[in-house]
């Protein structure tokens, strides 16, 4: 029988159609998805460089300021990026941020609890949270927006009833006394690298107060989070073997399982990344701050996907890069802040946010088709 | 043992009261091309998914280089040898061929608890075994979009391959593909089985069946017309034993009168 099939050439000509075209170095380029979130953000300094470069918007103190708040936002908008990576969406990323603020209030305050433990508990609460969201989404095979979307609802309710049932408020101050000596909470409340401000300091190289100390007096806790958070997701999206199964399970669900990828699995350990970031941001906020408030991360969600969707995120999954969303982030913060500097009213500030975001989706979508259209 | 790699021997599957499939049996020996046509309804979806592990034959057995063999899960199949490609192929579109390939098994190098997805050498056999069925992959790590579909056809089917398939399970390779696309997967199926698998082509599609096939078997209604040689049945026979054919022919005749009736 193998006779015929042997006389058949199978050297076949696909590289020989001549309606192909040769894809050159800087097509492949402008495929990465985070491309323009990183042109937008380049464009940004440029702007603000012209309009508010004499303001002290560059000064340590406004650069600081600047990406302490971008990198509050980045936390969640990278983890934000996985999950929509990974096909889903999770809304109720503002919402676990209240709940874990006054998971580590309370005890601390009310229960007497030190203040490591209210800090694990909170991200236990998170962990728990996020399970419960992933395992809904995957059994029940509902759209995560709807699943989310209550859950966003159901966890504000409850960190707004819990609160008020214990402490007949809707605020739980009094936390900074507790942050010293505590084994774990100096992780998120710590400014490192004082020494290289104060050494900037000494030699009047930046601003200082009428005391001698320099006024931006070190790298916010936030900052070192978010880069840790953005090197080490880019390394699990691109060399991990989790990275590729975050993208298979994000492109087509289907054919990953039939493959062997555990997309259940996958999904459920994204949506528990949404919650601890979510609470890393929340302890971050509450030791700054020294108090927990019922409705802090209300609209935060949002941000989040807008910075995931301006990063090169596609709405319906497997496609986008997590370092596109810190540029993301870091877009939305430098403009947060940076309009201060300048005449423009702050209250445009939600309408660049809106723009931009508009922008990005128009851009993704024309990538997406020229990444995916057949010859 | 038998000299049949894979036999499938009396398979009846039944949901509730519909009888899915009733008593089919096929053999396969290495390096032979199986056709299994039938029209829409025929019971080749239900039969593919019997075969890929997904459904367990209510009667009949599965027998595997001379084992008695029953699938408890796909992966079992998958274990035992038997790869189906599906017609969604299992390729996820916006990501890059390597990608693709090694979805759900990926090579991993480094040391213990910090093992990476070796993706230079991913790359390098991605780009090796497209390049030797012809398909010049410029760069391996461009989207699986972006290739036509004969060439994903031929990246589904080697991914197969190179994960240790012994029988192959085609389900409608061609059906989406345009004449020469269609040729050229045919060319890369018949090559696969002349290096020693076994390939069970399921379509409806007699003409790219039929000369790359060693024997047919037809579907109807769920129960098999037989299996025959190439060289005992005609194309035209084939073609009128699946459902269609008969109906065809009724067509035929009915628009040769349409035709004729304005003339009068």
């Amino acid at each position: 029988m193998s006779t015929k099939s042997k006389s058949i050439e199978t050297k076949t000509d696909f590289n020989q159609d001549e309606r192909l075209k040769k894809v050159s170095k800087l097509r492949l380029l402008l495929n990465r998805p985070e491309l323009g979130a990183l042109g937008g953000a380049i464009l940004v300094f440029i702007f603000f460089g012209i309009v508010a470069g004499d303001t002290g918007m560059f000064s340590a103190y406004g650069v600081l300021n600047f990406l302490d708040v971008s990198a509050n936002l980045g936390i969640i908008a990278i983890a934000a990026a996985m999950l929509m990576i990974g096909g889903e969406f999770d809304l109720s990323i503002g919402s676990m941020i209240g709940f874990a603020g006054i998971c580590i209030a309370i005890p601390a305050i009310y229960w007497g609890w030190p203040l490591w433990m209210s800090i694990i508990f909170a991200f236990s609460m998170a962990v728990l949270v996020g399970y419960f969201n992933g395992i809904l989404v995957v059994r029940t095979g509902l759209p995560s927006f709807i699943v989310t979307l209550a859950m966003l609802f159901i966890l504000r309710g409850a960190t707004l009833a819990i609160t008020r049932l214990i402490t007949g408020r809707t605020q739980v101050p009094g936390l900074r006394v507790l942050i010293e000596d505590d084994p774990l909470a100096w992780i998120f409340a710590t400014d490192t690298f004082k020494w290289v401000f104060s050494w900037l300091g000494s030699m009047n190289l930046i601003a200082l107060r009428t005391d001698g100390t320099p006024l931006a007096t070190g790298i916010p806790p936030s900052v070192i989070w978010f880069i840790a958070l953005a090197i080490i997701t880019t390394w699990i999206l691109m060399k991990t073997r989790y990275g590729n199964w975050i993208f298979a399970s994000g492109g087509d669900k289907n054919g990953a399982n039939n493959v062997g990828v555990p997309v259940g699995r996958v999904k459920i350990s994204l949506f528990i990344g949404t919650a601890v970031a979510a609470t890393i941001f929340a302890t971050i906020q509450v030791l700054d701050a020294g108090s927990a408030d019922t409705m802090r991360g209300t609209l935060k969600e949002l941000e989040a996907i807008a910075a995931a969707v301006v990063g090169g995120c596609l709405l319906t999954g497997g496609y986008g890069s997590a370092i596109g969303a810190a540029f993301g982030a870091l877009i939305f913060g430098t403009v947060s802040m940076g309009i201060f500097y300048t005449d423009v009213d702050t209250d445009w500030f939600k309408v660049f946010l809106g723009a931009m975001m508009l922008i990005a989706v128009i851009f993704n979508n024309y990538i997406r088709r020229k990444v995916t259209e057949s010859k | 043992m038998s000299d049949y790699l894979v036999q499938f021997n009396n398979i009846s599957k039944f949901f509730g009261k519909v009888i899915a499939l009733k008593d089919v049996t096929m053999k396969l020996k290495k390096g032979e091309i199986m056709c299994l046509l039938g029209d829409n309804g025929a019971g080749k979806s239900t039969l593919i998914k019997t075969l890929a592990g997904v459904h367990k034959p209510d009667e009949g057995e599965i027998i595997i280089e001379g084992k008695k063999t029953i699938f408890d899960s796909p992966k079992d199949a998958l274990d035992m040898g038997i790869a189906t490609v599906y017609q969604d192929l299992a390729l996820v579109s916006l990501m890059s061929v390597t990608r693709n390939f090694f979805m759900g098994r990926e090579p991993m190098k480094g040391p213990p608890f910090f093992k990476t997805f070796d993706i230079e050498k991913a790359n390098k056999i991605a780009a090796e075994r497209m390049g030797q069925i012809g398909i010049d992959v410029r760069d391996p790590s461009q989207a699986v979009g972006t290739m036509s579909g004969g060439e994903r056809q031929c990246l589904a089917i080697s991914r197969a391959i190179y994960f240790g398939a012994k029988v192959l399970v085609l389900d409608e390779p061609t059906s989406a593909l345009g004449v020469h696309q269609a040729s050229v997967v045919l060319k890369y199926i018949v090559k696969a089985a002349s290096q020693g698998l076994a390939v069970i082509l399921i379509t409806h599609n007699v003409h790219h069946a039929y000369p790359v096939g060693n024997s047919f078997t037809v579907l109807n209604r769920g129960k098999s017309l037989g299996t025959y040689e190439k060289k005992d049945i005609s194309r035209e026979k084939l073609l009128s034993m699946m459902a269609g054919g008969e109906e065809l022919n009724k067509l035929e005749v009915e628009l040769r009168e349409m035709n004729r009736s304005p003339a009068n």
